[in-house]
């Protein structure tokens, strides 16, 4: 049976990139010494689902490198073995170099050998020192594995084992290369030809395995079928038995050897996946799915059957379905939306051991809070948050907390903490990054941002106006530049990151108190609310969140700028006007005069402007669709969408067009 | 496996066309002179109609067109040409082509504004080289080679070069400046 393995690879790294992630953690959350058993059998668990997938795919190296993890998982499983700090913090560096090597794999490209070499003798200094201490529970060691020259097992798999994808023949290949090995075949519950059900397994084994085997190595090839097999190992002791020093020294089987030989075997299956990414989504979102698409088509028929003989005392009827058809159409749209949301805690997770390393490195202690986990957002967010929200955390632990000895001069617990909360409001979602550390010092970025020329000399600022400043580039007050940040990128980039995605962030904060960061994104990418306007026989839509308001103004407020540009004042504040009709080239616009049209105050990097239309028409939610899939881009303008009519309608993209007009 | 399926599909065409002497063309008329394209890149034909414009491009696109959910450009290819403009009539129709972009990497949808759809043909190359006193009024670097079919001559068109449209784009951005 020869199945062409690599279709399966995308799913493998992908459930295996997961696995690390339980690992991790799994790992972050075990108490040193007071170690949860079930938590470590749940890292075991993920460990071993890697090892065997890995092994199945042919990436040996990967599986042999976690093999030797688990085993010193299954130690401390078995409480054999103290959890230590030292220990955790090993197993966290394997999870990272398992990380690097899957990484790899997954490339096609080679993995860094003498990082893999490093790390697996750190593990075998591990296993090699802590388990005499620990005292391992030796006399049954000594009698399963050392003692032994063989076993005979007996192996008698449930008739439906074959069902659940498990097959004996393949168990007892992987037997036969741990040894010598002799078969014997019960065949007595064989049926008739005619009675044989071809997906039952009716064989039972008696299995003679010579050689010195550990018993774990055994139980790991029945791991899978433990349940569904009857099953006894018995070890034959040798007739002359070994010194009890030799068999102390064979006490760590298995687990030396293997990597060296680190053969390439997956040369074969080289063509690692491609770069399109999948999604998880639970069966609930699908059944809804389903129920909804069942709904519609009820919907549809009854609405055919009704125009098939359509008479005008139907029409009421009609417009009972028309709006039935609209309900489930709205409901389907909003189900199909949420199969792309996933909960944030897919870029929260990292955090724990983000915040666990780099304040070890800077010999600090913060705890990190983190709730509203579950909250949904689009997976693309998710994907393009991960950076902002790191460098905003890194930032906290490196600017914003002080070291023990500072907090508690200051009056503060010795510990500081960092909060991450996410939330939803208003339809946007709310990510909320506290620390409690030292804050912003209002005079430090004053005087920064004067000497960098940011703002003039004696310059009346509001706290709120210096602590923006931090977001302007070129911009950094850390007297030194540490390994964490300093590094260049700025806060500006954070800000302009997460504008790209249609998003906002802030920053309050208090001189010797902490800082709250508040990150305001949109739920999803692909939908927007927008505000149809005209101009000329053009339809254009603006995104909602950058309307302030719309007025129409009278000639009075209007000033004419040395005769070229146009401004308006609003509320003792002078705002551009932008005609959108000259900086798109529009012909025919039916507003020439400012008063006969309408002025949409828009707001981009927090400066307003008045953006001159023809008309509104109407606020509706709009799908993004991309100009540049077939086009190319244009600027002022972020995308497309289909209205109604089925015609195109161009999105404007607000600070795009802004930046334009001033060109103009 | 697609790929390796692609390339035995184009083979057969090729071992399929040698018999016929050629390959086929779909062959349109743009201010009376015929010119063709490869048929395979022929998604599909559809009568003209408005499009939405797109600020700021050059002025042989015409606009954005909902292509059953995608955006498509349209171009007018009497414009792009430099031929003399005319008002669209109802034979006037939109050819929509699949063109590579990135030396093939990509696909792109655009649409094609001509006057009139003519015929599909199976006609052999000849290398426009090889005919040096070509005369015609178009720009000489869209057209890929030449083709007899019956009594006509067929201008066959590149479609990949002629759709280029950043390339163009980028062309026409370097010319406003100046």
């Amino acid at each position: 049976m020869s199945v062409d393995l690599a279709q399966f690879h995308q799913v493998f790294f992908e459930e295996s990139f997961e696995g690390l992630d339980i690992m991790e953690s799994g790992l972050m959350g075990l108490d040193l010494g007071d170690a949860d058993n079930e938590e470590i059998n749940t890292i075991f668990r993920a460990a071993h689902s890697i090892k065997g997938g890995s092994g199945t795919f042919g990436f040996k190296e990967i599986a042999d490198f976690t093999h030797v993890l688990e085993t010193l998982l299954d130690e401390m499983r078995d409480g054999r073995r103290q959890v230590t700090r030292e220990a955790v913090d090993a197993l966290l560096h394997s999870v990272d170099v398992l990380r690097m090597m899957m990484d790899s794999a997954k490339d096609d490209t080679d993995s860094d050998k003498d990082q893999i070499q490093k790390q697996l003798k750190e593990l075998e200094g591990i296993l090699g020192s802590g388990s005499a201490t620990t005292g391992m529970s030796a006399p049954d060691q000594v009698a399963s594995s050392g003692g032994a020259t063989g076993w005979n097992i007996r192996f008698i798999p449930e008739p439906d084992m074959m069902v659940t994808g498990n097959d004996p023949l393949k168990i007892i290949r992987e037997l036969a290369e741990l040894g010598e090995i002799e078969v014997q075949t019960h065949t007595e519950k064989l049926p008739n030809l005619a009675e044989l059900n071809p997906e039952d397994c009716y064989l039972g084994w008696d299995i003679r395995l010579t050689g010195d085997i550990a018993e774990d190595v055994l139980k790991d090839i029945f791991l899978w079928v433990e349940d569904e097999c009857e099953l006894s190992m018995q070890p034959i002791l040798a007739a002359v038995t070994g010194s009890p020093t030799t068999t102390e020294v064979n006490n760590q089987p298995a687990m030396v050897e293997p990597v060296q030989e680190a053969v390439n075997k997956n040369a074969e299956a080289k063509k690692a996946a491609a770069g399109s990414s999948s999604i998880r989504v639970g069966i609930d979102k699908i059944d809804d799915l389903i129920n909804m698409v069942g709904e519609l088509v009820i919907t549809q028929s009854m609405l055919s059957l009704l125009g098939e003989e359509f008479s005008i005392e139907k029409l009421e009827k009609l417009q009972d379905g028309l709006v039935q058809l609209e309900r489930h159409t709205r409901e389907l749209q909003e189900s199909v939306m949420l199969i792309r949301m996933l909960p944030i805690s897919f870029s929260f997770s990292r955090f724990p051991r983000l915040v666990r390393d780099l304040s070890a490195n800077l010999g600090k202690k913060i705890e990190l809070v983190m709730s509203g986990e579950n909250t949904e957002i689009d997976k693309t967010l998710i994907e393009k948050i991960g950076d902002p929200l790191v460098h905003l955390v890194r930032n906290s632990i490196d600017h914003g907390i002080e070291k023990p000895e500072d907090r508690i001069k200051a009056g503060k617990p010795e510990t500081g903490t960092i909060k991450l909360n996410a939330f939803h409001k208003g339809g946007n979602i709310v990510i909320e990054i506290v620390d409690d550390g030292k804050g912003i010092d209002p005079t430090a970025v004053l005087n920064k941002a004067i000497e960098k020329g940011l703002v003039p000399a004696g310059a009346n600022l509001t706290n709120q106006q210096i602590n923006d400043l931090i977001f302007q580039p070129g911009f950094s007050t850390a007297k030194e530049i540490t390994d964490v940040s300093g590094r260049g990128v700025g806060m500006d980039v954070v800000r302009k990151n997460i504008t790209s995605l249609g998003g906002a962030v802030e920053i309050q904060s208090t001189f010797g108190k902490g800082s709250v960061f508040t990150i305001r994104l949109p739920l999803t990418l692909a939908i927007l609310d927008g505000q149809t306007v005209i101009v000329g026989d053009e339809i254009y839509i603006i995104p909602l969140v950058s309307i302030v308001e719309s007025i129409q103004i009278k000639s009075e407020i209007i000033n004419k700028v040395a005769g070229k540009g146009e401004t308006f004042k609003l509320r003792d504040e002078y705002i551009p006007i932008v005609r959108l009709s000259s900086v798109f080239g529009i012909p025919n616009a039916k507003a020439k005069k400012l008063e006969d049209g309408l002025l949409v105050v828009v707001e981009a990097d927090r400066k307003p402007c008045g953006l001159f239309v023809d008309d509104l028409l109407s606020q509706q939610q709009v799908v993004i669709k991309s100009l540049e899939q077939n086009y190319q881009r244009v600027d002022g303008v972020s995308g497309a969408t289909i209205l109604g009519d089925g015609s195109v309608a161009l999105i404007l993209d607000i600070p795009g067009l802004l930046r334009m007009s001033v060109r103009h | 496996m697609n790929a390796t399926a692609a390339v035995e599909n184009s083979e057969q065409h090729d071992a399929y066309h040698l018999k016929e002497d050629g390959d086929e063309y779909l062959t349109f008329r743009l201010a009376n002179e015929e010119y063709g394209v490869d048929i395979l890149r022929v998604r599909e034909i559809r009568g003209w109609e408005n499009v939405t414009r797109i600020p700021n491009s050059p002025d042989f696109v015409k606009g954005v067109l909902n292509l059953r959910g995608a955006i498509v450009p349209i171009m007018d290819l009497r414009i792009r040409f430099d031929l003399p403009q005319e008002e669209y009539t109802p034979t006037t129709v939109v050819v929509v082509l699949s063109v590579l972009v990135n030396g093939g990497e990509k696909e792109r949808i655009v649409g094609v504004v001509v006057d009139a759809i003519s015929d599909v043909v199976n006609a052999k190359m000849t290398d426009i080289q090889s005919t040096p006193d070509f005369d015609a009024s178009i720009e000489i670097e869209y057209i890929r080679g030449l083709a007899t079919a019956g009594e006509k001559m067929l201008m066959l068109v590149d479609v990949d070069k002629l759709l280029n449209i950043e390339e163009d784009v980028s062309h026409f951005e370097h010319d406003e400046t100046e």
